[in-house]
């Protein structure tokens, strides 16, 4: 009934038996403990389960988590290093680019890839490039400044 | 905006500090209450009619029931013994149809919880909800509100044939002799159409049952722990001191958590029944049939006026879509419409009636504004469509009618007394800022060149800062309480229950002034009614002008306790606290906070006729609501081939009273703005003529997405508000009630010269298309 499954999440090797239907997402927060990610909408629009897999965001939620099986996850726990914040997650404190923070692990996912694709995002590029994450708070300009801040001090 | 990083006891009001909530929401460490594991837990999923109205024939469990993992099984007959979903608002003629946890013979609404499974698993929760076997026998239904007040529509309730759930009237001075002595009448039909509130967490909730003491922990997401164990203690005939609410980490609620659900006291009830701990949240979809949608008004209105465009007087005529039973405070949506319908402007003559009509659909409540926006959508409306029949321009036609700064305290005709403001200042600074009369000179050329610019201009007030008691029945104060540590480090727990707002950042702010103690040597903590003092909670945008003020009054009770303890350690008689030190005004000797708080608690001696301990706590009851105002300006430009709409410039500037924190201020500005725009492009709740939801998942309910929002310039005036110490109004909704009118009035305005005069919201493309098309005419 279950299937083995074998991923790097964060860093770490983790080897599981998983049931074939548990969502990717149900996967990380209940069987991993990792309640970074969240569940919005269930149908891949929110963006607040957002994660990487093998370096590219997916919705964690519109995945199984039998297809991660021999691949590298990373959700929003591993993106600081050694006590240190990811640039991203600095540029969010420091802009109020979140308020409830809801769907902030999933905007902090994104923003990590759009800045990796595009290292100078105009504030056009940055929203469109978040047209897969929802946020109702911030109206979202506080989160383009965050995204601008962040890609400045990667870039530079 | 620079944001500042703080270390050192520098005045901290009015700076713009990065939040100190943010560290755990950055980390994914926050918890909020699906992130909630307790050992044992089991797993809800409700049953929900798939009929807008029905009667239920029978229930068979069996099938659920047997699944492996299912617990139990319980449906309409398990809790006819529990309370009531609660409505708190009274008024004479108020129906209030018993609103049962689960349905019983009929359903009223698609989404109607009917029964629900529990199980060890949520998967299988949820295949069991697919294996309860309602039989319906789906009757006719009514989905709009002037329908269902036609003769002969079918009746939400049998008891009550035509619909009415209540009724309203106010008035102010002499409507007919206004009317009588106007000039010109304008009327129009405005609607304001039902929303999702939709906050990005999902409403749920886990319960506890600690079966040795009988005692209940819930853990719910929401906006009112005290008042939520107050409501759901009565609804599941538990003392109230057994009962623990915890509002952990939310994420949003708008208006929307400011209830008790059928799904919370479920919860709560099911733990008690199974002995084990029950976990329930939403999914997205449950999440737009069964949370409260917001708004939900058909408003007839009639503006009397001069020639000269001295408005002489307003007739309004509101119908509020109850939906098929009362929320918390649904029958007071359309009544607090009425305080503020005549927005800023001096006229006397108001004449209001409200009629609340049961439909069958989910129940209208709070959501960002609640009732506000619509007046204010409603008379800014109006104001423009006077100024296009008198062909004046509406930035001289408001600033003509304005309460002038000379009248305030203001005693309006909807017997409110409106507290500061400078409303011709604030407009103008808007006009200045946008380049009113360069835009004007624009939107000719574009004419010329057959493109469709529109300025559109929207002024506010709002009521807010709730409130003084009388108007709420949960009583308007707010309480805080302030402790010194022995170390010297201070605790403040506050009775609001913030969401996303900030306050454990501006709370932060006013004590470390107030107490002059560096910022870092303060925690804020609320939301858990076993450790925090009896508090009201977060609506209305009230946390800072209500709750910031009962914090400033614990700090000063307590600093003049400070002082008794520093005289003594001081041996003096003669001593002032500033700034952490405790000083003798003789020999300038010091003690520190620290030291003083420490022997506080310590002794081993006290000051005659003082207690042990710093510590004090303050409930504090407004004297009256504040009012924020503004001016929102926006410049648009519509498509003619395809309807849409591009906001080109978005200005809003806005009077919150005294700012705590500019960045935050903005944030909440931004963020109103995009609700409120939200509402005048993408937004609406959708159920069809047979009752059903369409708009059921982000596919179809259009929430604005970060390309669809444009950027937001922000400017302010700053009018202390005289109501409490802080000087603060309120920011909250400011924005979500300026938007809609600001943007509507633009694209009026681009119209305008096809011969538009209003159209109703959401402003889709198709809507616009098909005026430009018909050359206007609508």
């Amino acid at each position: 009934m279950k299937t083995q499954i074998n991923v790097c999440i964060n860093g770490l090797e983790r080897t599981d038996e998983v049931e074939p239907r548990l969502l990717l997402i149900h996967y990380l927060r209940e069987v991993i403990g990792l309640k970074g990610p969240h569940i919005g909408c269930e149908t891949s629009i929110c963006g607040a389960c957002t994660v990487a897999l093998n370096g590219k965001t997916v919705k964690s939620c519109a995945l199984l988590a039998v297809q991660a099986d021999g691949q590298d996850i990373v959700t929003v726990e591993g993106l600081a290093t050694n006590g240190q914040l990811h640039p991203v997650q600095e540029a969010f404190w420091n802009e109020h680019g979140l308020q409830c923070g809801f769907c902030t692990p999933g905007m902090l996912m994104t923003t990590r890839e759009l800045i990796e694709r595009n290292p100078e995002p105009t504030d056009e590029e940055i929203r469109h490039g978040l047209e897969g994450n929802l946020c109702r708070c911030t109206g979202y300009q506080h989160i383009v400044n965050a995204v601008k801040s962040a890609a400045a001090k990667v870039g530079g | 905006m620079e944001t500042t990083v703080t270390k050192k006891t520098e005045r901290l009001i009015g700076k713009p500090i990065r939040r100190r909530e943010d560290p755990r929401l950055i980390t994914g460490t926050a918890t909020y209450v699906e992130d909630i594991e307790l050992p044992g837990m089991h797993y809800a999923a409700v049953v929900r009619s798939p009929h807008p109205a029905a009667d239920i024939k029978g229930i068979d469990t069996g099938a659920a029931e047997q699944h492996p993992g299912v617990v139990a099984v319980y449906t309409g007959k398990d809790i006819d013994h529990l309370g009531a979903v609660p409505c708190g608002i009274s008024l004479p003629d108020l129906r209030i149809p018993h609103h049962h946890l689960l349905a019983q013979d009929r359903v009223y609404y698609v989404g109607h919880p009917v029964a629900v499974v529990v199980a060890n698993d949520r998967y299988i929760a949820a295949d069991a909800v697919d294996l309860v076997e309602v039989e319906y026998e789906p009757t006719d239904s009514v989905s709009e509100p002037e329908e269902a007040l036609e003769a002969g529509a079918p009746a939400v309730h049998a008891e009550w044939p035509d619909n009415v759930a209540f009724t309203h009237h106010q008035e102010g001075g002499d409507i007919e002799k206004a009317f009588a002595e106007a000039d010109v009448i304008v009327k129009e039909r405005i609607v304001s159409q039902r929303l999702a509130p939709s906050a990005m967490e999902p409403r749920g909730t886990v319960a506890s049952w600690n079966s040795g003491d009988e005692s209940l922990t819930v853990y719910s997401s929401t906006q009112i722990p005290h008042i939520l164990r107050t409501l759901m203690a009565g609804v599941l005939g538990l003392p109230e001191h057994k009962l623990r609410v915890i509002a952990p980490e939310v994420g949003g609620g708008f208006g929307s958590k400011c209830e008790l659900y059928p799904e919370e006291a479920l919860t709560a009830f099911i733990a008690m029944k199974i002995g084990k701990p029950v976990k329930w949240v939403l999914t997205r979809r449950d999440e737009f049939l069964a949370t409260i949608h917001g708004r939900g008004h058909i408003d007839y209105y009639e503006l009397a006026a001069k020639k000269d465009g001295t408005m002489l007087g307003l007739k309004v005529k509101i119908i509020q879509d109850v939906g098929s039973f009362h929320m918390l405070l649904t029958p007071a949506m359309p009544t607090l419409s009425v305080l503020m319908l005549p927005g800023l402007y001096r006229f006397k003559n108001v004449h209001a009636d409200v009629v609340g009509v049961f439909t069958h659909r989910m129940a209208t409540d709070l959501y960002r504004g609640a009732g506000r926006p619509e007046a204010t959508h409603g008379i800014e409306r109006m104001v423009e469509v006077l100024a296009a029949e008198l062909g004046m321009d509406p930035v001289e036609l408001r600033t003509k009618n304005f309460v002038p700064p000379s009248d305030f305290p203001y005693d309006t005709p909807m017997g409110v007394s409106y507290d500061s403001g400078n409303y011709a200042a604030i407009l103008e600074k808007a006009v200045q800022t946008v380049g009113y009369s360069q835009l004007r000179e624009e939107q000719q050329e574009a004419r010329r060149q057959g493109r469709l610019m529109g300025i559109g201009i929207a002024t506010y007030g709002e009521i807010c800062a709730f409130g003084p008691s009388p108007a709420l029945p949960t009583g308007g104060w707010e309480s805080a309480t302030v402790k010194i540590e022995p170390s010297g480090q201070v605790t403040v727990m506050t009775g609001v229950s913030p969401h996303g707002q900030g306050s454990q950042t501006t709370f932060s702010q006013i004590a470390a002034d107030e107490l002059g103690v560096d910022i870092d040597d303060i925690v804020v903590t609320h939301g858990d009614t076993s450790t925090v003092q009896h508090g009201v909670g977060t609506f209305g945008s009230r946390n800072t002008a209500v709750g910031g003020t009962a914090l400033v009054l614990a700090i000063r009770e307590l600093k003049e306790k400070i002082e008794t303890y520093g005289a003594m350690l001081l041996e003096s008689d003669d001593v002032s606290y500033a700034a952490g030190v405790c000083t003798c005004n003789k020999t300038g000797k010091t003690v520190t906070l620290g030291e003083i708080a420490m022997t506080s608690w310590t002794g081993p001696t006290y000051p005659a006729n003082t207690q042990p301990g710093l510590v004090a706590t303050n409930y504090w009851e407004p004297p009256n609501f504040a009012f924020p105002f503004g001016a929102h300006i926006v410049v648009s430009e519509v498509d003619r081939d395809t309807g849409e709409v591009a906001i080109q410039r978005y200005l809003a500037v806005d009077d919150c009273g005294k700012v705590i924190n500019p960045l935050l201020v903005d944030g909440q500005v931004h963020g109103g703005v995009a609700q409120g725009l939200g509402q005048a492009l993408y937004e609406q709740v959708v159920y069809d003529d047979t009752g059903q939801l369409v708009t059921g998942e982000y596919m179809d309910y259009a929430l604005p997405k970060a390309a669809m929002v444009p950027t937001i310039e922000t400017d302010r005036t700053e009018t202390p508000s005289p109501v409490n110490p802080l000087g603060v109004k309120g920011v909250g909704e400011a924005g979500t009630i300026a938007a809609s009118p600001a943007v509507v009035n633009s694209v009026v305005d681009a119209l305008s010269h096809l011969g538009v005069r209003h159209i109703d919201m959401p402003l889709t493309p198709e809507k616009i298309w098909k005026l430009v098309q018909q050359g206007g005419s609508a």
